[in-house]
């Protein structure tokens, strides 16, 4: 039945037209909605005018959005193919980042493509969490349990995340290990290994406080004590604060925010747009957001949940949850919950590296979604 | 597959796990922002207002100085004066270039503006230049368009009309020091608030301040205005009427010349300081400006002192100006009786020392009257350990020596009455007998000032009343309340003979008769001083003491003159200190005589009116 399914004609022979018709149209809505509110926040910061941050977030959108759908389109066997070379190529982006990336924010994170800059360390991301996907599609629950398979999924993760700590980018390398170990625990390892993992980990922070550099200190002490440094590292949480706070339960109204136009807030169209949204459409409107993304992760859950195989389950519920994390660590970050660090708010923040690992992984969501009736066996043909 | 169902269920289990870790943190997040924007909601909102709205401080106006008679001794003008914003130019070389064929723009000014224009922000604006006359303001006016980022502008800056005459008045404002600088006084963070510096404008700062006024604005994060949401205007400082008399101020001053000298005119029944005069002086508009290096070392390097007010500061050996109140002293305790006569031949014996008379040659024979009209020293070496240091000192600050007034100037120095427990506390030596002959003379330690001689001239004159001086008659249209002057308790006989000895000084063989008043209603009594710079030794003596005007300026004598008038209704009291200008007879009374002159021509107190109607002038 296995080998029916997997080549059976009514599958495979599925016209573009006909997987268009059946994409879920919904999330992909749900995606510009989204999308839409950061334009119209990055309008709102521009003082009403679409030039030049609107404009270019729609363009760039909508480019993306295209990548989205092909993305999607594509037979989910061959993105399974493509796992682990998209995973070393991911290495090799991280390692050129090393010698001919350029730096930004106090750290070397970036890399010109001469068209747009590319964040690596934002694709690899996604390429952890599909090797590790595809690692653990080939292994029955029994050898899911085994400590020895997790050799190799510890060095897929443990390359990439010191190479990212090494840029030194320590929000973008923490969620790439959440990332993939939420792989790796759906995946079926004994849960003690977590537990045990939460205590060392714990039990290192004080080795990682020593490693950290002085301006991730002084983020982390400031986050503790916004008050010690009003002017310097503290200002940021405190404006931000002071945005959200003053927008009350209903907001400001659009293009009426006085700490974002009056330049209070830093770094406002990019990493602290949230703000932006909140002193403008207050809680009601933040909380607005924050449901559109549940939504999608709700999507998310319902396709992993509805897939037939393993590859596709933990991959879309591995991005999703990944994705959650951005959003999560941004949105805590502007409102005082955990230290600044670096992290953007997929879709809404001005800029393209984010939207690109966005766009990327729910394409792949939805080539989950429509590829949900495909089952395949462990021993994967194209492997 | 039963590994696959195996496989499923653990990921369906984990997930909804995961799921609801997920739903855990969102429902965190949720309530983060209701914390935030319901329950601290207000907090919030104030502290996005103080943000937003800054308080913009409008400097007031500051009051005028007047004199007596209303006339402006310090007002403010209108300033002329371009700014550069820096952020409004695009080629700020270009536009200064422009700028350039319009006003003169020095080297010096270039790198000034550019320095500062690296330390400021862009919005704040330059000064290029200030003190533009109306046609060359006119012409940038003009010429605006054309120059990017020049913002004329005028405002309001201090102006002294009579320049150095005023100046040991009025004293001069300028900026705040960072030593002035007050954390809590927001005035004086403005930028170009000016303060006054000394004598009056320091002294009544306060009131010439005024009250900020202030403008609500709403400002950018960098600081930059927006808009203005509420105005309030700052409330003028208080105009200052003065007792001084402009016009006598100003003669005084003129009449001294470049002579090192201080002189005070006073109203002996009021106090009422009608001039105040330190020569050379400084031009007070200069320091409100910001005066250069150069006039700065040249002001500090003058040996004629122009930044010490004289008037008030410098303090002289008040020489034999201090004789009547030697003699007071020895009358108020029967000491002396006027009709004796003291021997003089030029010099005097006392221990193992000789002590010289002015007069080599001697006097003859001397009473008390005579020894105030010739001023002769042997007189007062007979008197002085009679009467002993201590009843002279003790007369010495009755009569307002050894202290100061309290008058609303910032450098009243308080002069010296020696005594014994002052140089047992001073220089901690016993009083020697010699030193109090010295004194009694008006040499040695003394010390008084131009000041303290005309309120002691005063006092001796209105008929021993304590007169104090006053400078300000009322501020902010608010008349200052006189005070009655006490009698000081000494015997009109007394006095009244001590005033004939004063009017004879400028009579036949007095020591300024050539210096007398002429004229009808125009008359004074006085006493001449003169005091020495240095001691003359027994060796510069016996090779015969050299004229004053043959010594280099600095070694030559002080003139002192004190005079009264006019009489016999005195109303007027004056004294003038040439510094190293020699014999008090010869060189400070004919500028007594002249001020005087002047004095009683412009009648500040209406003497003459009042000599028609009041019938004291027979008394």
């Amino acid at each position: 039945m296995g080998s029916r399914l997997m080549f059976g004609p009514r599958k495979a022979d599925r016209s573009v037209l006909q997987k268009l018709s059946e994409l879920n149209w919904a999330m992909v809505l749900t995606l510009s909605v989204i999308a839409g509110i950061g334009i119209a926040m990055q309008y709102s910061v521009a003082f009403g005018s679409f030039d030049p941050f609107a404009l270019r977030q729609l363009i760039r959108f909508t480019a993306m959005l295209l990548l989205l759908l092909v993305i999607a389109l594509v037979d989910i066997r061959i993105w399974m193919t493509l796992a682990y070379p998209a995973y070393l190529a991911g290495l090799v982006l991280l390692v050129a980042v090393e010698f001919f990336g350029f730096s930004g924010k106090g750290g070397q994170r970036w890399l010109d493509l001469g068209v747009m800059t590319l964040q690596p360390s934002e694709l690899m991301k996604i390429g952890v969490i599909m090797a590790l996907a595809r690692y653990f599609h080939g292994l029955t629950a029994h050898q899911a349990r085994q400590l020895k398979s997790l050799v190799l999924p510890a060095l897929i993760l443990a390359i990439p995340a010191i190479l990212v700590i090494r840029q030194p980018d320590l929000g973008t390398a923490m969620m790439l290990l959440l990332g993939g170990i939420a792989v790796i625990f759906l995946a079926g390892a004994r849960p003690w290994l977590f537990v045990t993992g939460a205590i060392a980990g714990i039990a290192a922070i004080p080795v990682i406080w020593n490693l950290l550099r002085p301006y991730q200190k002084e983020r982390v002490l400031t986050f503790l004590n916004p008050e010690r440094d009003p002017l310097g590292a503290g200002y940021q949480i405190l404006q931000s604060k002071i945005a959200l706070g003053s927008g009350g339960l209903f907001g400001k109204g659009f293009m009426e925010g006085t700490q974002s136009h009056l330049n209070f807030v830093p770094e406002m169209k990019t990493d602290f747009i949230f703000t932006v949204l909140a002193e403008e459409f207050g809680v009601v409107g933040g909380v607005g957001l924050l449901c559109l993304y549940l939504v999608l992760l709700g999507y998310a859950a319902l396709i992993a949940v509805s897939s037939r195989n393993q590859f596709g389950r933990l991959l879309a519920l591995g991005l999703a949850f990944a994705l959650f994390l951005y959003v999560f660590i941004n949105m805590a970050m502007v409102m005082g919950l955990v230290p600044v660090v670096g992290v953007p708010l997929p879709l809404v923040s001005y800029g393209g590296s984010a939207m690109l690992t966005m766009m990327i992984a729910y394409g792949l969501i939805l080539s989950v979604a429509l590829n949900r009736r495909l089952s395949i066996p462990r021993k994967h043909p194209f492997g | 597959m039963r590994s696959e169902t195996e496989r499923f269920s653990t990921f369906t289990r984990r997930g909804a796990l995961l799921a609801g870790a997920q739903g855990l943190l969102s429902i965190a997040l949720a309530g983060r922002m209701y914390y935030l924007g319901v329950v601290q909601s207000d907090q919030y909102k104030t502290l996005a207002d103080e943000n937003r709205f800054s308080l913009r401080l409008l400097a007031p106006e500051r009051g005028e100085i007047l004199d007596r008679a209303g006339r402006r001794l310090a007002t403010n003008r209108h300033d002329y004066r371009v700014f550069l914003i820096p952020e409004q130019s695009a080629d700020m070389v270009d536009t200064l270039n422009r700028l350039g064929r319009i006003i003169e723009i020095s080297e010096g000014t270039r790198n000034r503006i550019f320095k500062q224009i690296k330390r400021q922000r862009g919005y704040l604006p330059v000064t290029v230049a200030s003190n533009l006359s109306w046609d060359d303001f006119a012409r940038i006016n003009v010429e605006s368009p054309n120059l990017p980022g020049i913002q004329p502008d005028v405002g309001p800056t201090r102006l002294y009309p009579h320049g150095a005459h005023l100046a040991p008045v009025t004293g001069y404002v300028g900026a705040v020091s960072e030593e002035e600088r007050q954390r809590d006084n927001p005035l004086h963070s403005l930028p170009g608030f000016k303060i006054g510096k000394s004598e009056i404008e320091k002294s009544v700062d306060d009131y010439l301040r005024g009250t900020a006024g202030s403008s609500r604005v709403e400002v950018n994060a960098n600081g930059r205005v927006v808009r203005e949401v509420a105005r309030q205007d700052g409330l003028a400082g208080e105009d200052v009427t003065l007792t001084v008399d402009l016009e006598l101020q100003r003669y005084a001053a003129e009449r001294l010349g470049e002579e090192s000298a201080g002189v005070v005119v006073m109203d002996m029944d009021t106090g009422g300081v009608l001039a105040l005069v330190s020569t050379p002086s400084y031009n007070p508009n200069d320091f409100n400006l910001g005066i250069s290096p150069e006039n700065w070392q040249a002001l500090v390097k003058d040996p004629r002192t122009p930044l010490v007010n004289k008037a008030i500061a410098g303090q002289y050996p008040p020489g034999s100006t201090i004789k009547m109140l030697v003699i007071l002293a020895a009358l108020e305790d029967g000491l002396v009786d006027p009709d004796e006569t003291v021997y003089c031949n030029g010099k005097h014996r006392f221990g193992d020392r000789t002590f010289h008379c002015w007069e080599e040659r001697g006097h003859g024979r001397v009473d008390l009257l005579d020894s105030i009209a010739k001023s002769c020293d042997v007189y007062f070496y007979e008197l002085a350990p009679k009467v002993g240091i201590d009843r002279i000192a003790a007369m010495a600050r009755r009569f307002g020596l050894g202290g100061g007034f309290g008058l609303p100037l910032s450098s009243e120095a308080a002069g010296l009455v020696p005594s014994r427990d002052w140089k047992m506390g001073a220089i901690g030596e016993r009083w020697h007998p010699g030193e109090t002959l010295v004194t009694a003379i008006g040499q040695g330690y003394m010390l008084a000032t131009p000041l303290q001689l005309a309120v002691m001239t005063a006092r001796l004159a209105n008929g021993g009343r304590r007169v104090k001086p006053r400078l300000i008659r009322s501020i902010g249209g608010v008349e200052l309340p006189l005070e009655p002057a006490e009698p000081l308790g000494i015997d009109a006989e007394q006095l009244a003979l001590v005033a004939r000895g004063m009017e004879m000084v400028l009579e036949e063989d007095g020591t300024a008769y050539l210096s007398r008043l002429r004229g009808e209603g125009f008359s004074m009594a006085g006493k001449t001083g003169t005091s020495q710079v240095r001691r003359i030794s027994k060796a510069e003596r016996e090779a015969g003491v050299v004229k004053n005007e043959d010594k280099p300026w600095q070694e030559r004598d002080h003139a002192l003159f004190v005079a009264y008038g006019p009489q016999p209704s005195p109303r007027y009291a004056l004294s003038v200190v040439v510094e190293h200008g020699g014999g008090g007879a010869k060189y400070a009374a004919p500028i007594a005589r002249d001020i005087m002159r002047r004095t009683l021509e412009i009648d500040p107190a209406g003497t003459r009116e009042i000599a028609a109607t009041d019938p004291r002038e027979t008394g």
